[in-house]
């Protein structure tokens, strides 16, 4: 590219009206920064701490109960604090968050795999195909996704062993979550797949006789797919929220791999003797993790589709 | 209107079909039920005739029908962890769910209406402002969080209210017991009652506010201002009404989600209730009343919808004229 081609580039970047609205929305520009930064983090804890929290051989009971560094008693090695087995809280919510954060975001990808082709085929061929998808839909929508998601991960905890539930305990958390979201994402395709299989060039695909899974991969998904994605920004949040409060139930993940809301759990029995940095911590964390996220996909849906609203 | 029950009804039965195979299935194939029932020493041959007595080795439907029939008498069979019939340790535990429930539904619904209301009609006063965007952060904050937040400050801070428990509860019936007679049993619900409501609030107050906002645009609107009615029959005379119908169906639907989210409220505050059993009950893989949760809540939020279907009947004479014809 030349240098003016550049500088055009650059200025239409600028002028452009997503980057106006990003750049005048002041709230937004905080939530991605601190997104970035937390995401930053969680996947490069080894590079922000070098304290592994979850390796039993490296803690010492010697540590434990040490207030944050400003407290009386803290000390700068352990800037938050640790908890009662001696482990660094700060390194603790890094590799907390990555859990998190994987969890919600795989889960989000499996509801959307789920729905996304749901919505389209239940749209697109209309009749009793439509009635018996979305019918589902409407009934699993009734009942909270946390409950669902909940009974899935009861249900497999009961019927494999414990041993095999350590190893399996991600997947399964990943796959109850993304099965319990998955109707929104099937409703915001299906409304869309109604809008565009009526349109002229969907009715120039049939006509030159264009096999009925291309037209809804290659002309129908692609005009279909930018609403559902919007939606799937909130839906992180709320899948990091359900992960999180499952966790905390002591039904989520495995002690072995703790995510946020692990260390809440842990952190919550010593609340009372009056060790409030071990819960405290990773509680902000999360609240700030997933405020961060709803204001982003807030402002991803108002500039996109005001629709929606 | 009957056929429309009927209707209704008939799908209701289907979903609680639907719920009880499920329950069915988690009963009979999750791990082997004979094995959870006899000790390490039992010999085959014994197993063998358990099963036979017990009609495992019948034909699925037989045993569907005889699970569902059982499930109708509200026999769930006995709890592996605690050697009690399910439905005496759900019925012991259901008062104080519901309770719980119908504390915090008054909360959502008096404060939500009351919050949606003002916002509504004063949408640009500071103080609405003000309760709109703390409802955002509200919804942003996981209920076990807000339940943690309260018992720190209420209760290992300020020491003013019990962070665990019921209080005193008195007996009234054989089946019921109540914390709703005591002081004690007041005050520990405050704190698990303001934690479960608080979410359904702020759904319950956008939802009223977003609803008045469209009706007070209306042209029957305008026309009864031009009409010189007084402004509170005009809000509530005309514009709530109004809005009754979007409002009860999120609130019902709320309803059934307050029995959903206590589970949650419950574990924080190790409320004696059926949430509180359910959670232990999969910690401990107690698949018997693990199904017998499964059942009892698909049927609270059936019966729910079905009384928020009824209701549209009640508040929108529309529908009642179309189906005289």
């Amino acid at each position: 590219m030349t240098k003016a081609g550049l500088i055009k580039f650059r200025n239409d970047f600028l002028d452009h009206d997503i980057t106006y609205s990003f750049l005048h929305s002041p709230a937004t520009i905080i939530a991605a920064l601190v997104t970035l930064v937390m995401f930053v983090m969680a996947f490069g804890a080894p590079l922000f701490t070098s304290y592994t929290p979850f390796d039993p051989g490296s803690l010492n009971l010697m540590d434990a109960f040490i207030p944050p560094a400003w407290e009386d008693g803290g000390t700068a090695l352990h800037v938050m604090g640790t908890d009662g087995q001696g482990r660094d809280i700060f390194a603790a919510i890094l590799y907390g968050t990555q859990v998190s954060l994987t969890v919600g975001l795989l889960s989000v990808l499996l509801s959307i795999g789920i729905g996304i082709p749901l919505g389209i085929i239940a749209g697109y061929s209309g009749g009793w195909v439509d009635t018996v998808i979305m019918r589902i839909a409407d009934i699993q929508l009734t009942i909270p996704p946390i409950l669902i998601a909940l009974m899935i991960d009861g249900i497999t905890r009961t019927s494999i062993s414990r041993d095999l539930h350590e190893v399996v305990a991600i997947p399964v958390l990943v796959a109850s979550i993304g099965i319990a979201s998955w109707p929104q994402y099937a409703r915001i395709t299906r409304s869309g797949t109604l809008v565009e299989r009526n349109k002229d060039y969907i009715a120039a695909a049939k006509l030159i006789r264009t096999p009925v899974p291309l037209i809804l991969l290659r002309h129908i998904l692609p005009n279909v797919i930018g609403p559902t994605l919007i939606v799937a920004t909130i839906g992180v949040a709320v899948a990091i929220i359900i992960e999180a409060t499952l966790s905390f139930l002591g039904v989520g993940v495995p002690p072995t791999t703790p995510s946020l809301g692990t260390l809440i759990r842990i952190g919550n029995s010593f609340l009372f003797s009056g060790e409030w940095w071990i819960t405290f911590f990773p509680a902000l964390t999360l609240v700030i993790l997933v405020l961060s996220v709803n204001l982003i996909g807030d402002w991803l849906r108002d500039t996109f589709n005001p629709k929606l609203r | 209107m009957i056929n429309f029950i009927l209707k209704r009804l008939l799908q209701s039965t289907v979903v609680m079909l639907f719920v009880a195979l499920i329950s069915f299935f988690l009963f009979n194939f999750v791990g082997d039920p004979i094995s959870n029932m006899v000790g390490q020493e039992t010999s085959t041959e014994d197993m063998e005739q358990l099963r036979e007595n017990l009609g495992l080795n019948d034909p699925f439907l037989v045993q569907f029908a005889r699970f569902v029939g059982n499930a109708v008498q509200g026999d769930f069979g006995i709890s592996y962890r605690l050697q009690r019939p399910v439905e005496e340790l759900v019925a012991e535990r259901m008062p104080a769910t519901l309770e719980l429930v119908f504390v915090s539904a008054l909360i959502a619904i008096g404060l939500g209406v009351a919050g949606g209301l003002f916002t509504g009609l004063r949408k640009n006063h500071w103080l609405a402002r003000l309760t709109l965007t703390s409802s955002l952060i509200g919804v942003s904050l996981p209920t076990f969080i807000i339940g943690i937040l309260l018992i720190y400050i209420f209760a290992v801070q300020l020491n003013w209210l019990p962070s665990f428990g019921r209080g005193e509860v008195v007996q009234i019936t054989d089946g019921w017991s109540t914390g709703l007679l005591t002081g004690s049993g007041w005050r520990a619900i405050i704190l698990p009652a303001i934690t479960l409501a608080l979410y359904q609030t702020t759904l319950i107050l956008r939802i009223i506010r977003s609803e008045m906002l469209e009706v007070m645009r209306t042209d029957f609107i305008k026309f009864a201002k031009a009409r010189g009615l007084k402004s509170r029959d005009i809000n509530y005379g005309h514009a709530l009404k109004n809005t009754l119908i979007p409002v009860i169906t999120v609130t019902g639907l709320q309803i059934g989600s307050l029995i959903a989210f206590s589970i949650i409220t419950e574990t924080v505050f190790q409320w004696p209730g059926m949430g509180n059993l359910f959670i232990q009950a999969v910690q401990f893989a107690d698949v018997p009343v693990m199904s017998a949760y499964l059942v009892l809540v698909a049927l609270f939020f059936v019966v729910i919808n079905l009384i928020v279907d009824l209701l549209y009947f009640v508040v929108d004479p529309r529908l009642r004229a179309d189906l005289v014809h």
